[in-house]
């Protein structure tokens, strides 16, 4: 296994990730982000709700905390402010994070704590058996939407800019080196980062909607998803069922959590200690 | 300059038999064993780009140089 792989799993493979689940593409390509950072895992928190992609924290050689559904953000707010020092990582489902989790994920997105999130959507809730989630496409197949969804999805992106997230991105697990490139860019900037990656889920997305196999499914990204350039030059019409992918905000001026409560503590009790 | 000449292994314990690295290499480096998982045929084929490799999921591919002989 490659040397990055090794330094930050733990040794506890092969997971428990059907075959050709996309979680383990983004665990391999966050491996290589860090890696190619320089990151210290012993100075790293990885955070994680539930659900199929929040495993995730369990083979991560680093501090894990495998929290409760939709509550990774507030557990890593309250690890990242105790210490602001430490190197935090959130890793959610699109289940946890915009459903159950979506008040948290709006709320850390205004306050700017400088983490990262790694939202992995693979459009469906993938542990409990395939229910529609606020990230299923419009007209997808579900356990809970035999006939198709009926409801309009969130776009997550658009929601965390909408938010005031101070940086957002959105990559997948076909474009796997611009994906770690990503990651990168979000550990790099002072505030709360938030990264999308389209993944599968060919059991319980996959088999619903024409797609089981899951080399199909990788052909599927890959022909659904534009680089943000390339989308500019776009009609709306030819971008309907597409994923626009890239850097999508990136603003330095807003005030950093943790930042923000040390200046506070320093003008009303002379310094937080 | 001499071909550049590549070792592609897979980690035949940790494969899944997803077959993503078989249908994404453009060499057709590997055939699939009866029971699905990637077997390394056509090594001497490999133009090390390492697709196979950033895509499996279950990080068993991995893809060297070979020194130059
Ligand atoms: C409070 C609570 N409600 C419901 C559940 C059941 N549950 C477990 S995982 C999950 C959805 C997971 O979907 P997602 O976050 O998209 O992750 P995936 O499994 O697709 O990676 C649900 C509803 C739970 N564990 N806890
Ligand atoms: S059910 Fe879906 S998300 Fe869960 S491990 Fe299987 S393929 Fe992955
Ligand atoms: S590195 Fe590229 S050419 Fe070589 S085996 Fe992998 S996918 Fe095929
Ligand atoms: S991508 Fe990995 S798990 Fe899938 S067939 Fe190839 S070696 Fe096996």
């Amino acid at each position: 296994m490659k040397p990055a792989y090794q330094k930050y799993f733990r040794d506890n493979l092969p997971h428990i990730w059907c075959a050709g689940c996309g979680n383990g593409i983004v665990m391999s390509a966050w491996a290589r982000a860090v890696d190619e950072l320089g990151l210290d895992k012993n100075n790293m928190i990885g955070v994680s709700g539930i659900g199929c992609s929040s495993r995730i924290t369990g083979y991560l050689d680093l501090h894990t905390l495998h929290t409760a559904h939709g509550r990774a953000l507030p557990f890593a707010t309250g690890a990242k402010m105790a210490r602001p020092d430490m190197d935090v990582f959130v890793f959610s489902g699109d289940g946890d994070c915009s459903a159950i989790g979506g008040n948290h994920f709006i709320h850390a997105c205004r306050r700017n704590i400088n983490m990262t999130l790694i939202v992995i959507n693979n459009n469906i809730y993938g542990m409990t058996g395939g229910q529609f989630s606020p990230l299923t496409p419009f007209g997808k197949k579900a356990t809970t939407a035999p006939y198709g969804s009926i409801d309009r999805s969130f776009n997550l992106c658009d929601l965390a800019i909408g938010a005031g997230a101070s940086f957002v991105a959105r990559g997948d697990i076909f474009h796997a080196k611009q994906l770690t490139d990503l990651i990168k860019a979000g550990y790099q900037h002072k505030g709360f980062s938030v990264i999308e990656v389209i993944a599968a889920c060919p059991i319980s997305y996959g088999r619903r909607n024409g797609i089981p196999n899951p080399a199909d499914m990788m052909q599927y990204i890959k022909e659904h998803t534009v680089m943000k350039a390339a989308a500019e030059k776009m009609s709306a019409e030819e971008l309907a069922d597409k994923h626009i992918i890239g850097v999508l905000q990136e603003i330095n001026e807003a005030p950093e959590y943790c930042e923000s409560y040390a200046a506070l503590c320093e003008r009303v009790q002379g310094g937080t200690k | 300059m001499a071909k550049k000449s590549f070792d592609v292994q897979v980690i035949a314990k940790l494969c899944k038999a997803c077959g993503i690295c078989v249908s994404l290499c453009p060499k057709n480096v590997f055939d699939r064993a009866a029971d699905g998982k990637a077997v390394v045929s056509r090594p001497e084929e490999c133009i090390g780009c390492v697709s196979c490799e950033l895509h499996c999921p279950d990080f068993c591919v991995e893809v060297m140089e070979k020194e130059a002989e």
